[in-house]
This record gives C-alpha cells, structure tokens and sequence, in this order.
C-alpha cells in the first residue's frame, strides 16, 4: 500500500536526509517511525503525501509512483490521505466543526453530505460538545483531536503523524495514542512519527527506527529474521 | 462558487485593516490614473472646440453670376472631407462686418459701393482638420476659376497639428506609467493579503484542495476589491471635477460608460493582481 524502494532524499542545501530506505506499510497496520531529531521522519511522511519527491528511488501509494503525478492528482491523493501534526495546523479562527468541515468542503462536498460527516468524527474524537468552539479556545489535547477528525472525515486509509504527541501533556498523550489506536483497530492504517519511546514500548507494533537517514531496525524484518534463524 | 464567496467575505471580516489597505491603495492608484483621464478628456474636447473653427474661406471673383456659385456648392459639399459650404454674399459680408468690427462702423459707411467680396466658407470634417490635409482641400477648391483666393490659418492649424501629437505621446506615456504604477501597487497589496493567508492556504493544499479552488476566493476576493477600489476612484475624480467646476472654470465629467469602463478597469486589476500573486505563492509551495 505504501512502498518505499531504495528511496534517496537529498536537498538543495547538500544535506542527505534518507539514504537507500526500503519499506512497505501493509494494509491496516500500525508503524512507529523512530529515530533522533533529524533522523528523516518527516522527510518520510512528506515523502508519502508528496510533498517532496525522491532524488533516487520510488514512492509507490497505493500502486502509484509519486514522481510521476501532476499537481491536480497530488491534491487527490492527499484527499485519501489523513495528516496530524505537532503543531496541530488549525484555523484558529474557525469553530472545531468548521475546521473538519474545510477538509470536506475542497473536495466539493455537498453540505447536506458535509455536517453529518463532521458530527460523526467529532463523535469519534470525543468531541461534540465542543463543536461550537474556536480552536484557540480548545487545550492542546482537544486540539490535536480536532486535527484528527480532519484527516478522518475524508475516509482514508492511512492516518500519517508527525510527532502528534509532541506538543501534549501526558494525560493529552495517552488520549489521543488511544484514539490512534481505535482509528487503526478499525481498519486505518497508522504510521507515527514519535521520539517517545515510552509510547512506542507500552505498545507492541511494528517500530521502524531511523539513523541519519538510514533505517537501523524494523522490528517486522528482524522478527521474520529471528524465525527463520530459529527455524 | 458560493464558498469562495464565503471564503472572500470572510477574509474582508477577518482583515478588516488589509482588506481596507488594499482597497485604498487600488483607490488611490485608480484615482491618480482616472483623473489624468478626465484631465486628457477634458483638454481633448478644448482641442475639438478649437478644431471646429478650422474653416477655409474662398473669396469670390466680383461679378460671378450665382448659379455659377450654386453649382459650385454642390460640388463642393460632395467632396469627402467636406461638412458643410456656405454662402456669403457681399452684402451678408458688410452686414457681418458692421455688426462684428464696431469700431470701423464709420469706415465701411463711408464707402459708396460695398468694398467686401463675396465668398463661400467651406467646414471640414472631424477627421480632416489637419494642417496637410486642409492644405490639400484648399488647394483644390482654389482652382474653382471664379476664386480670387482661399484662406486657412495655415500656421494656426500647424501648432495645432504640434500640439495633437505632443499630447498623444505624453499621454501614451503618462497614463502607461499610471497603469503601470497602479498594476504593481494593487500587485503588492493582493501579495500581502496571500501571504497573510500563506498558513491557510498551505492547509488548504495539505487537505487536498486543488490549485483552482484555493485561487477562486483570492480572484473573487481581488475582483471586489478592485471594484469597490474602483468606485472609490470615481467619487474621488467626481469630488475633484466638482471642486474644479465651481471654482475655476467648466469642465466636463466621465459619460457613465466611461465610469463604468474604470469600476470595469478597477475590477480587472484586482483580478490579474490577485491571480499573479496567487500563482507565484503556489508556485512556491
Ligand atoms: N526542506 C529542507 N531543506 C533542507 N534540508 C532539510 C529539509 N527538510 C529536512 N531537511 C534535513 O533533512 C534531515 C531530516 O529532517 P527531518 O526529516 O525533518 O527529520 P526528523 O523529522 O526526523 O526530525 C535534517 O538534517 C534536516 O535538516
Ligand atoms: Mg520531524
């Protein structure tokens, strides 16, 4: 579903944000991306949802090659796509209802499709008593629960988050990794970008950890390579 | 359609201070310019007054029966570049004369037979009241043989012809480096409203928006700005022409196809301001 193939990221400015990265993200599954500040999680992440091409390599979403989409297809696909940040990118100036309402109205929903489709996530996220509120009125924990009614009113199928712990207390944390987990128990793929290691041991799925640019460890792989050594 | 209004309204609530900015300034720009426009308006119709006087006079060989002359005019009036031929007998002449040169009454009454000849006064059409082109008719009518002479303010028409050319160039000039002026001015301010939006926008494109639909409320935002901008202009134009008319002399304002033609301008402007400014940001990102 996503596929990763000796994937090479260079910028302008010389550095080598990832070097020959292999993965796939299976249908449905959860997938910690780990590493240092600086590692390439987010070069990752906004390799998936286009916004940067590899200089070498592929990045095949859902069977497509994402160097080879046109602007109009890029925005297409990101309608399939759902995207959390640490920084939440809200519009703080609209009510909660509002902001998951954008998300639908660019794709040209109809209304009468748009508000029952908004009361639904905001019911997943636990937050339909809040949905008259501006999102600066809403606490760190809310906010990010906004952000991901957003990237789920469009039905994707993979949720991408960058860091989306990151800005939250603990209580916040637990709140919304439990949320993410619901959403993937239903059927949505996650992949998380986290330096939390705390969150990533409590929970036992799949956990990628990058160094430099270069995948060090995918618990998947060295899994299937412990039972074949056993084997 | 209706959320990029929605979308456009919202920013003018949300901004009110940059929305009002921008409009003043397209204002401003679209005054400057509309009003060296009433100022060339203006002069242009002075210039015509004048031109209606061009007028050649052919002086008439004493003694030339009148059917001769009756013919003539209905040669004359058949040219292309003719308007109009009139008549003036010798006795219309003297009358004329008396009543217009009052000072030399006792001059012309004190001659027995009437000094005056007659001639006939040839008008020219709008687009012949060039020097060259009066010449040439002159030259024509004066080889009618019943003609003593023909005369045109030649060296008039000439400074006339000068000073036709000397206000086209400088107005080509100065009203392109108005147009010019305004176009970078509106540009700007449409530029501050985009990256005053650049986080907006940068979620639109993370939700999927499409290049077209996060254009549409900035043209459609541009479009209003530059019409209200526009109207602002008029009533700017219209207080500065009232002012002028009752104070210094009579001036004539825009006819209402001419204002409609500066909201219609105003509203153009903000348009192609806000479209280049949103595609160079999109550009970007
Ligand atoms: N737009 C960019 N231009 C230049 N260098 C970048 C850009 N984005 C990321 N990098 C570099 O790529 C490397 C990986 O960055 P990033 O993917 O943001 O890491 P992480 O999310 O793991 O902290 C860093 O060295 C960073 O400086
Ligand atoms: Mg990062």
């Amino acid at each position: 579903m996503i596929k990763f193939v000796r994937v090479y990221k260079a910028f302008p400015s010389g550095s080598l944000a990832l070097r020959d990265l292999s993965f796939h993200v299976a249908k449905g599954e959860f997938l910690f991306l780990t590493g240092h500040s600086g590692a390439g999680k987010s070069t990752v992440l906004r390799l998936i949802y286009a916004e940067h091409l590899p200089t070498q390599g592929e990045v095949r979403i859902s069977g497509f090659n994402t160097a080879k989409l046109n602007r109009r297809e890029v925005s297409q696909l990101r309608r399939r796509l759902g995207i959390v940040f640490q920084d939440f990118r809200l519009l703080e100036d609209r009510t909660a209802e509002d902001n998951v309402a954008f998300a639908l109205e660019v794709t040209g929903a109809k209304r009468s499709v748009i508000a029952p489709k908004v009361m639904r996530v905001l019911a997943q996220v636990g937050l339909t008593a809040k949905a008259h509120q501006y999102s600066n009125e809403l606490s760190g924990g809310e906010q990010q629960r906004v952000a991901i009614a957003r990237a789920l009113v469009n039905d994707p199928f993979v949720l991408l988050a960058d860091e989306p712990t990151g800005n939250l207390d603990e209580r916040a944390t637990r709140g919304v990794f439990r949320l993410l987990r619901d959403i993937n128990a239903n059927g949505t793929a996650v992949l998380m970008a986290t330096h939390d290691l705390d969150l990533v041991r409590h929970a036992n799925y799949r956990t990628m950890e990058l160094q430099d640019g270069a995948l060090v460890f995918d618990s998947k792989v060295d899994q299937q390579a412990m039972k074949k050594g056993t084997a | 359609m209706s959320l990029a209004f929605r979308e456009a309204f919202l920013a003018f609530r949300r901004w009110p201070a940059l929305s009002m900015l921008s409009v003043t300034t397209i204002a401003f720009a679209l005054f400057v310019a509309s009003l060296y426009g009433l100022v060339a308006l203006n002069l242009r119709r002075a210039l015509q007054n004048i031109e209606e006087r061009v007028e050649i006079v052919m002086y008439i060989t004493r003694g030339t029966p009148v059917e001769v002359i009756t013919l003539a005019l209905d040669d004359i009036e058949a040219f292309p570049e003719v308007a109009r031929a009139a008549y003036i007998t010798a006795d219309e002449a003297l009358q004329r004369a008396q009543r217009e040169l009052v000072e030399f009454q006792g001059i012309f009454s004190e001659f027995d037979t009437n000094p005056l000849p007659a001639s006939i006064e040839v008008r020219l059409l709008p687009g012949f009241r060039t020097s060259e082109k009066v010449g040439a008719v002159a030259e024509r009518l004066g080889s009618f043989n019943f003609v003593d002479d023909v005369q045109y303010g030649d060296d008039w028409l000439a400074k006339l012809d000068r000073l036709r050319n000397i206000g086209a160039v400088v107005g080509l000039m100065i009203g392109g480096a108005f147009a010019l002026a305004s176009i970078i001015i509106i540009g700007t301010t449409i530029r501050m409203a985009v990256l005053q939006r650049s986080r907006e926008i940068a979620i639109m494109r993370l939700v999927g928006a499409t290049d077209s639909f996060i254009r549409r409320p900035f043209l459609v935002e541009g479009c209003i700005k530059g019409a209200l901008g526009g109207l602002a202009a008029l009533g700017l134009c219209y207080a500065a022409y009232a002012a002028v008319h009752r104070l210094l002399f009579q001036a004539e304002f825009f006819s209402t196809q001419q204002m409609i033609l500066v909201v219609a301008i105003g509203t153009g402007l903000g348009f192609l301001a806000s479209a280049t400014s949103v595609a160079k940001h999109l550009r970007q990102i």
